[in-house]
C-alpha cells in the first residue's frame, strides 16, 4: 500500500489504462499542459503526447459528441466535462446518443466511453459550479453512474469504467481531490456495481456515496458516543445499484438513513428509499430517513453552503431519530 | 457539370441513375405501406433529395463513415445498406436492420459504415466529427461524412463541430442538405445569410454550394472533399441546394408552401429526370432500357417488402435486451 491523493489516483488509473490500450485517449478542457483544473490528468501529456491527451476548445457539445462518435467506431475515449454543471451544454449526447446507442441498434453498436466530470459544493463556487447532478444520469436507461469516495475506489473504479463496453458517467467530487488514502501498489480493479461497507455497525445503516461517505463516517464516530453503532454503506456505483449489499445491511440493522449532497427532491435517495420500502418493508423497524441537499440552488456564502448540505450534526440527529424514535424536528 | 471531366463511364452514370430511382421507389413503397399501417413511425421522406446521398456516397468506400439525420433512407441505401432489412425495420420486424429496435429514424448499419440516423436534429455534426477523429487516430485511410439539413445547420453543434474539425484537421465532410424547409420554417426566415456555405470561411474550411439536385455537381464536390480529407488536409463544407418534394413528415398538410412551388421543382429540377435526360442525350438511352431499369428497381423493392412482411414483429419479451452490452 502507498498513500495517494484522490486526484493522483485518477491520473494513475488513466496512465495505467492508456499504457495497456492505445485505443484509450483523453479529451477535455485544460486537460493537457496544466493537467486539468483539479490536476487529475497531470503528467499524461508528457507520457502520451497531444494526440492522446487532447486539449479542447470550450465546446462541451463537441467534447461529448466527438468522444461518442469516436467510441462508436471502436475508440475508448475518456472525455472530461470540467464541472458537472456544464452538462447542460452537451446533454443531448448524454440523453439521446451515448445512452441509447446499444439499445436502439440491438447491440450492433456500443459506446465504450467514460465521461469524467466532477461536482459538489465546498469551494464557494456558487449555484452553477457546485451542483450534485447524479440523478440526471441515473434517470436515463443505458448509462452506468459511478461516484467514488476514496483514492483506492477512484482508481479501481475508473480502471473498470474504462474497460467497460458501455457508457459510464464517472463523477468525482471537487472536495475530494486533495484527500489522501491507502492505495495498493499492485494493479487492481474494483468492479462496477459493488457497494462497500466502509464501517460495520449493527444499529443503523447509513447509505451514502461520494464525499458524503466521509461526512457519514464522522457522524458514525459521534454516534458511538451516543451508544449507536452505525454501519456506513458506500454505494460507489449508483447504476448498477448493489441492492444485495443494501439488503444484507438493512436486514441486520432494520434502520436506514440515506445521505447525499444532491437536492433531496427526486434525488437518488428517493429511489433507494422506494426500493427498500418495496423489497425490505418487513425488515424495517423505523421509517427511512433522508439527509440530503436542501431544495434550493447551492448558496455561495460559506455557512449557507455548508448548512444546505448534509452535515455531521444532521446525520447524527437522523440516526438518533430512527434508533430512538421520538418526534422529528429535522 | 461534364461527366467526362469527372471520369465517369456510362455504366457509372446508369448506376447513379438507378441508385436515385431505388431510393425513391423504396420510399414511395414505404409510404404506401405506412398508409396501410404496416410500416410504422414518423415518416420523414427523402423524395427529391436523392442526388445528394447518391453523389456523396459515390465518392466514399464502404469503410468510410456516415453520421446521418432523421431523413436517412437515402444515405443508407446509397452507402450500401441491406434494403430488405431496412424495409423490415420500417415495419418493426425482428428481421429488420436493427431487429425492429430502431424504426425509421434510428436505423444503423455499421457493417457499411453507416453509424447513425438520428431523431435529434444537429446530433450528426459532432458524432460525424467523432468518427473522423477515430479515422485520424486509428484508421487514416478512412473519412467521415456528417449529413444535416438547413434546420440542423442552425444548431450550435454545427459551430462547435466545424471549429474542432478544422482545428484538428479531421477528415470529415460536412454536407448540408438545404431542402429549404425546417418542418414549416423556410430557410430564409431562419438563417441570417439565407445560405450556409459561406460560414465555412469563418473556420478556415473550404465551403461550396452546389445544385443538390444535380448528382454530378454533388459528386464533383464530394470527390474533391474526400480527396482533401484523405490527404490529411481537413474538413470541407458542401451545401447542397435541394428540395423536399414531400411534406416534412407523411401527413404534413404543407400549408407553408404552394403546390405550384413544389411542382416547379418536380417538373424542372428533379434529380432523376435530369440524369434520364443526360443518358438520352449522351448515350441514346432508350425507352426499353429505361423500362428494364425501372422494372429491376421495382422488383428489388417488391422483394424487400416481401422480406419485411415475412418477419415477426419485435417481441415484448425482447424489449429489455441490449440495454447494456457485455
Amino acid at each position: 500500500m502507498k498513500t495517494m491523493m484522490y486526484r493522483d489516483a485518477i491520473s494513475s488509473a488513466l496512465a495505467e489504462e492508456m499504457r495497456r490500450d492505445e485505443k484509450i485517449f483523453v479529451m477535455g478542457e485544460d486537460v493537457a499542459i496544466t493537467g486539468g483544473v483539479y490536476k487529475a490528468t497531470k503528467g499524461l501529456l508528457d507520457e502520451f503526447g497531444p494526440q492522446r491527451v487532447r486539449n479542447t476548445p470550450l465546446s462541451e457539445w463537441a467534447i461529448a459528441g466527438v468522444a461518442c462518435g469516436a467510441a462508436m467506431c471502436g475508440a475508448r475515449p475518456v472525455a472530461e466535462i470540467m464541472h458537472v454543471d456544464f452538462i447542460g451544454c452537451c446533454f443531448d449526447i448524454v440523453l439521446n446518443q451515448m445512452s441509447k446507442m446499444a439499445y436502439k441498434t440491438n447491440g450492433k453498436l456500443n459506446v465504450p466511453m467514460v465521461l469524467r466530470t466532477q461536482g459538489g459544493r465546498g469551494k464557494s463556487n456558487g449555484c452553477t459550479q457546485s451542483q450534485s447532478l447524479e440523478s440526471l444520469f441515473t434517470h436515463i436507461p443505458g448509462l452506468k453512474v459511478v461516484m467514488p469516495a476514496t483514492p483506492k475506489d477512484a482508481k479501481g473504479l475508473l480502471k473498470s469504467a474504462i474497460r467497460d463496453n458501455n457508457p459510464v458517467i464517472f463523477i468525482e467530487h471537487k472536495g475530494l481531490y486533495q484527500t489522501k488514502g491507502e492505495v495498493p501498489e499492485e494493479e487492481y480493479l474494483i468492479p462496477l456495481g459493488k457497494a462497500d461497507v466502509k464501517r460495520t455497525g449493527k444499529d443503523v445503516t447509513i447509505i451514502t456515496y461520494s464525499k458524503s461517505v466521509l461526512t457519514s463516517l464522522d457522524a458514525a464516530k459521534e454516534l458511538e458516543g451516543k451508544g449507536i453503532d452505525a454501519e456506513v454503506l458506500d454505494l460507489r456505483t449508483l447504476v448498477p445499484l448493489d441492492f444485495e449489499a443494501i439488503r444484507e445491511s438493512v436486514t441486520k440493522t432494520g434502520r436506514v438513513v440515506i445521505v447525499h449532497e444532491s437536492t433531496e427532491r427526486t434525488g437518488y435517495g428517493a429511489e433507494i428509499s422506494a426500493q427498500i420500502a418495496d423489497k425490505l418493508f418487513d425488515e424495517l423497524d423505523a421509517p427511512i430517513v433522508r439527509v440530503c441537499g436542501a431544495n434550493i440552488p447551492v448558496p455561495n456564502a460559506t455557512l449557507p453552503e455548508i448548512e444546505s448540505a448534509p452535515t455531521v450534526e444532521k446525520i447524527v440527529k437522523a440516526a438518533v431519530r430512527v434508533c430512538q424514535g421520538g418526534k422529528w424536528n429535522g | 457539370m461534364d461527366y467526362k471531366e469527372l471520369g465517369l463511364t456510362k455504366e457509372e452514370l446508369v448506376e447513379m441513375y438507378r441508385m436515385m430511382r431505388l431510393i425513391r421507389v423504396f420510399e414511395e413503397s414505404a409510404v404506401a405501406y405506412f398508409k396501410q399501417g404496416i410500416v410504422i413511425g414518423n415518416m420523414h421522406m427523402y423524395v427529391g433529395e436523392e442526388a445528394v446521398a447518391t453523389g456523396v456516397c459515390k465518392a466514399l468506400t464502404k469503410e468510410d463513415y456516415i453520421a446521418s439525420t432523421h431523413r436517412c433512407d437515402g444515405h443508407l441505401i446509397a452507402k450500401g445498406a441491406d434494403i430488405n432489412a431496412m424495409m423490415a425495420e420500417l415495419m418493426g420486424r425482428e428481421n429488420g436492420i436493427c431487429a425492429g429496435r430502431a424504426g425509421k429514424m434510428h436505423q444503423t448499419a455499421p457493417e457499411v459504415g453507416f453509424m447513425s440516423a438520428n431523431g435529434i436534429v444537429g446530433a450528426s455534426q459532432t458524432l460525424g466529427t467523432g468518427h473522423a477523429l477515430y479515422c485520424s487516430l486509428y484508421a487514416p485511410e478512412r473519412v467521415s461524412v456528417s449529413f444535416f439539413g438547413d434546420g440542423g445547420g442552425n444548431q450550435g453543434a454545427f459551430h462547435e463541430a466545424m471549429n474542432m474539425a478544422a482545428l484538428w484537421k479531421l477528415p470529415v465532410i460536412f454536407v448540408c442538405e438545404n431542402n429549404h424547409y425546417a418542418i414549416s420554417t423556410r430557410v430564409d426566415t431562419a438563417t441570417a445569410m439565407g445560405t450556409f456555405y459561406q460560414r465555412a470561411a469563418g473556420y478556415g474550411v473550404p465551403g461550396v454550394r452546389v445544385n443538390g439536385n444535380d448528382v454530378l455537381e454533388v459528386y464533383a464536390a464530394a470527390k474533391e472533399a474526400v480527396a482533401r480529407a484523405r490527404r490529411g488536409e481537413g474538413p470541407t463544407f458542401i451545401e447542397c441546394d435541394t428540395y423536399r418534394l414531400r411534406g416534412h413528415h407523411e401527413g404534413d398538410e404543407q400549408t407553408y408552401r404552394t403546390r405550384e412551388e413544389v411542382n416547379e421543382v418536380r417538373e424542372n429540377n428533379d434529380c432523376i429526370t435530369r440524369m434520364q435526360t443526360l443518358l438520352k442525350a449522351e448515350f441514346g438511352w432508350t425507352e426499353e432500357e429505361d423500362q428494364a431499369l425501372i422494372k429491376s428497381v421495382d422488383d428489388e423493392i417488391a422483394a424487400a417488402v416481401e422480406f419485411g412482411l415475412k418477419g415477426e414483429p419485435m417481441k415484448v419479451e425482447d424489449m429489455y435486451n441490449n440495454l447494456y452490452v457485455d
